[in-house]
């Protein structure tokens, strides 16, 4: 037996007062594999324990909502008896370790954590940060992770139908890599993780276990021999071809009525599956680890328990359909083992070779796990910046040629075009546009679903850049139409033991929280992702925003692409000029400072629902909202979609380059036939709705009258080579 | 009884990954680097037979799954 | 009319394979499993894109050595029609059904684009539905895309008729910026000698309805459907 050091102690990463109560809650002291679960399931990534507090301020609730926060997945109902079923979650370390792999099993495991909820996945997304575009590492880094994803999510045949991409010197050190699945289910046929059943047989399906991603701090312990090191390998490798026969497995699996309980062996493996099984039940388990499938001899039970090896599965079967289940999963040719059952003890007993590897009693153990109250400073608010306050440009035709292949708002299309986001034929918005839209299979239903996030306005105001990047994903999924529901989140931060951190984080959650509460908009998932911190610098405060809404009927979508000569261009909401935070600002004037654009959540919610009021009504031929970039780079993109101009009068008292590039909230550029502007208009006079035209659809140029006239296609090209270029660099295979 | 067998994409059929890996080196600064080609090799761990018979069966083993042999080559080494 | 769709492990578009087909006949076609060794009787065998096997190895090799395509074989060689998109079309090279192999793309990467294609020779039934000389336009989806074919095979397969589709501009110009994947001769899809195999790397199956973007897709299913019954 190996003695439990302080040292042991220290690099399992409890502290002297967690272990302390360790010991009272055992009553003894643990061996070793005790003290390697207890590690795990009082780690940041398994307790929440410096979020929880704030995590439980957020809305999770609506007549829609299902199931919230607390399962592998949040619920939500989507009428005719069918549900979505979504979440967001990082990989951030293991992406910058091996970009390629460190991606693909995060794809892998968010798939896994849909369809354990009996879903079947129906589209992917994902938010990806990386350092500034001219550091050494960008370029291997970006093409990795790209490459990862569609390695994946294609073999498995899933739609990875958009997300976004930031390029920020904070992420130099620490890349984001932040994958979504959504998924498709009957309301009648969901399935949640509380094991149930004293005597149910406990089993284990899915690939066989290895030694991978086992804790590196146990590398010190005495136990193991001098080639640990090649025993280890800390980076887990992905086999997509295994998880696509593990998805049919199981959901041929939960057509039937077999399954009980059914838990992912995500992150912390056999111990945090098994251990979230029990206390949700509030039952205990009996676990003969003989019987778990094994890739490698002479595995140790702790590092069966800790083993991060991917496509695993655990559930509680009713007794007597092990035999139905296993011809399943045989037929899948996949591994499947009873390896336990549930008991009424309320604990944790691991058995193996005859001997008892561990035993632990389940509730105390979780009741137990640590929730900090750390302290936190709040950000000064900084000041906001006006046209007048910032010079403005000689000519802003280059200003826009500059901003459209700028590394914000360059197109993705290099990204995208690796993953096969037209699968399972239901993709109608490909990606590029506000928000993708999946049909629901055989309805007239569709899903509208966008990522957002701009981390430098929760840098500069976090309570501002969390409310913005919850109403950016409602605006993204109000302009094609759809009616958002609900969104999941994935919180990305530096150093929470760093009270200015803490302040950001706590910051975005208040934000977020006034969006959610002011938009009906629940928070119904997410993740958190703490410690992003190289040599003391934090990455950007980063809560990537996920969304998802409802179209009844897809044939009233609306693209962003201007559609038809003669169309009248309007704008919906006002211009404010604020350019504090833009990406003008940072582009054109090199300056990262001043307030991000204010968010009026009224207003968004007011402007939001007229427009998909007049999208219903079928009066709207175009929209698209205004972000990044602004009114000016909002026009551009509508152009290069549709392939036709525009001619543009602005009538304002602001200067040019603040009323072109301005990022406005709660505003939109919409498009409509002559003959219905009289009408859109009346509707938007009864509802005291900002409404304005600003041009026509034409010709081959866009021009804004005595502004600028660049040419549709100059724009394109400056806008389709930016990421192409960046990534033709020696050294960015 | 262990065969290892080496398999490699024919002289004249375009190898993007080798190309990629030749233009990588030379960004490294290995000036010597003329041409790279790339492939695999797999290990097969055979029951105890006749060595000839071993050979025999991985030729065929070749032949039928682990080579294409419209674009690739394969070239067979018998160990211990 | 009757088909039947092969499915593979880790094959992918076969649902969107059957969805198309059940439109252009109005029946559903068979789903047949890959452990199966005997087929349906059916008028049209299809192999659907996908990562059978995962693609290891080689893409299509697995699959290409399952009993059931021991079966198509024959069934093909006896003169059923045979439609491979894709992983299927990957699998028929590696079965020796059509000649030559789908080696990496060019590019290394992924892609994932509509293509415009030219209808470059008279197969009345698969093809018959477009003019010879048409542009059309369907995705394509893949990896290994990046048609070989040895210089004499090259040549017999042009003077034969047996290039079915080739990668061009919108205009119909052959261009290596319209080639997404360094294929030999732009080549998209081919036929066998005897023309009743049909292979083809792009997905027909993904643009039958305006909504998708497209409907080259649903005109070529509909008219080989109609050449069959």
């Amino acid at each position: 037996m190996t003695e439990i050091t302080k040292d042991i102690v220290a690099e399992h990463g409890l502290t002297e007062d967690e272990y302390a109560d360790v010991l009272s809650i055992l009553g003894r002291t643990p061996n070793l594999t005790e003290l390697g679960i207890f590690s795990v399931m009082w780690s940041e990534h398994c307790s929440y324990k410096s979020s929880k507090k704030w995590l439980k301020t957020l809305p999770t609730e609506a007549p829609w909502v299902i199931c919230g926060p607390g399962e592998n997945a949040g619920v939500i109902d989507i009428g005719d008896g069918q549900a979505a079923i979504f979440k967001m979650e990082s990989h951030n370390h293991p992406s910058f370790i091996e970009p390629y792999q460190g991606a693909a099993t995060g794809v892998g495991g968010i798939m896994r954590d849909v369809f354990t909820m009996g879903a079947r996945p129906i589209a992917n997304m994902n938010a990806l940060r990386f350092g500034r575009p001219d550091h050494p590492k960008t370029g291997h880094l970006v093409s990795g992770v790209v490459a990862g994803i569609a390695g994946y999510g294609n073999c498995m045949g899933v739609p990875t139908v958009g997300g976004e991409t930031n390029f920020h010197a904070s992420y130099d050190g620490n890349i984001l890599v932040n994958a979504m699945t959504v998924g498709l289910a009957d309301t009648d046929n969901i399935f949640y993780s509380a094991a149930a059943g004293i005597g149910n047989p406990v089993v284990y399906v899915g690939s066989k276990t290895g030694r991978d991603g086992i804790h590196g701090a146990t590398m010190a312990s005495a136990e193991f021999d001098d080639d640990s090191e090649e025993k280890r390998p800390t980076v887990q490798v992905g086999d997509p071809f295994t998880e696509k026969l593990l998805l049919e497995a199981c959901l041929e699996l939960m057509a039937t009525d077999a399954i009980v309980a059914i838990q992912d062996m995500g992150a912390a493996g056999l111990t945090s599956s098994s251990f979230e099984m029990a206390d949700k039940g509030g039952v205990g388990i009996e676990l003969n680890l003989d019987h778990v499938p094994m890739r490698e001899e002479g595995m140790t039970p702790y590092e069966i328990m800790l083993s991060e090896s991917q496509e695993r599965m655990l559930m509680v079967l009713k007794p007597g359909r092990e035999e139905e289940a296993r011809k399943i999963f045989e037929k899948w040719e996949l591994d499947f083992s009873v390896i336990g059952k549930v008991t009424d003890t309320g604990r944790m007993v691991l058995t193996m070779n005859g001997e008892i590897a561990a035993d632990l009693p389940v509730a105390p153990l979780a009741d137990a796990a640590p929730e900090y109250d750390r302290p936190w400073i709040k950000t000064p608010p900084p000041t906001i910046l006006k046209g007048e306050d910032v010079p403005e440009p000689n000519d802003l035709g280059d200003v826009l040629l500059k901003l459209m292949g700028s590394s914000e708002i360059a197109s993705r299309k290099w990204i995208w075009e690796q993953y096969d986001h037209m699968v399972m034929g239901d993709t109608i918005q490909r990606p590029g546009g506000d928000a993708a839209v999946v049909r629901v299979h055989g309805t007239k239903k569709a899903l509208a679903i966008t990522t957002d996030c701009t981390p430098r306005y929760c840098y500069a105001d976090p309570e501002m850049g969390g409310a913005q990047a919850v109403a950016e994903t409602w605006r993204n999924i109000t302009a094609t139409g759809g009616k958002p529901l609900a969104i999941t989140d994935c919180m990305n931060f530096g150093n929470p033991q760093r009270p200015e951190i803490m302040g950001q984080f706590v910051g975005c959650i208040n934000g977020m929280r006034r969006a959610c509460t002011a938009l009906d908009y629940p928070v119904i998932s997410g993740n958190v992702s703490l410690y992003n911190e190289t040599n003391g610098t934090g990455i950007y405060p980063t809560p990537a925003i996920g969304g998802v809404g409802l179209l009844a009927d897809y044939s009233k979508m609306t693209t962003l692409a201007f559609k038809s000569e003669g169309d009248v261009v309007m704008l919906l909401g006002d211009l404010t000029g604020e350019l504090g935070q833009t990406i003008y600002l940072r582009e054109i004037e090199g300056r990262e400072d001043g307030a991000p654009p204010t968010v009026d959540l009224e207003k968004e919610r007011k402007h939001g629902d007229y427009l998909r009021e007049m999208i219903e009504k079928g009066l709207i031929t175009a929209a698209h909202d205004i972000s990044d970039g602004g009114l000016g780079v909002a026009l551009a993109e509508m152009a290069i979609a549709g392939n036709v101009g525009a001619e543009i009068l602005l009538d304002t008292a602001l200067p040019s380059h603040a009323a072109l590039f301005a990022e406005n909230q709660a505003c939109y550029v919409i498009t409509v036939k002559p003959d219905n502007v009289e009408m859109v208009r009346g509707f938007a006079l009864a509802e005291d709705i900002p409404l304005h035209i600003i041009g026509t659809i034409g010709h081959t140029d866009l021009k804004i009258d005595g502004v600028l006239t660049i040419s549709v296609s100059r724009l394109k090209n400056v806008h389709a080579n930016w990421l192409p270029d960046l990534m033709s660099r020696p050294g960015s295979e | 009884m262990k065969a290892r067998v080496y398999i490699s994409l024919k002289n004249g059929v375009l190898d993007p990954q080798g190309k990629a890996i030749s233009h990588s080196l030379q960004g490294l600064g290995f000036k010597s680097v003329v041409d790279v080609r790339q492939g695999k090799t797999i290990d097969l761990d055979l029951a105890d037979m006749d060595r000839d018979a071993a050979e025999a069966e991985v030729e065929k083993m070749c032949q039928q799954l682990l080579a294409n042999t419209v674009i690739e080559n394969y070239t067979i080494e018998m160990l211990d | 009319m009757k088909a039947a769709v092969i499915v593979f492990p880790a094959s992918n578009c076969d649902r969107d394979l059957k969805v198309a087909l059940t439109h252009s006949m109005g029946r559903e076609p068979d789903m047949v499993w890959h452990g199966d060794s005997e087929l349906p009787d059916t008028d049209l065998i299809a192999i659907p894109g996908g990562f059978s096997y995962g693609d290891y190895l080689r893409a299509g090799a697995m699959a290409a050595n399952s009993p059931i395509m021991r079966e198509v074989v024959k069934k093909a060689e006896s003169g059923t029609p045979v439609l491979a998109i894709c992983n299927g079309f990957q699998i028929a090279t590696e079965t020796g059904m059509l000649p030559g192999a789908l080696l990496r793309n060019a590019g290394q990467k992924f892609v994932c684009r509509d293509v415009d294609l030219l209808i470059t020779s008279q197969n009345e039934r698969f093809v018959g539905g477009f003019e010879q000389g048409e542009v059309v336009r369907f995705p394509v989806a893949h990896h290994d895309g990046n048609f070989y074919a040895d210089d004499d095979k090259l040549n017999e397969l042009e003077a034969e008729g047996q290039v079915a589709f080739r990668y061009v501009t919108p205009d119909g110009e052959q261009t290596d910026e319209a080639n997404p994947n360094g294929s030999r001769n732009n080549i998209a899809g081919i036929y066998n000698k005897v023309g009743n195999v049909l292979g083809l790397m792009p997905h027909p199956e993904r643009l039958i309805s305006d909504e998708l973007g497209g409907t080259d897709g649903k005109r070529f299913f509909d008219h080989l459907v109609n050449s069959i019954v």
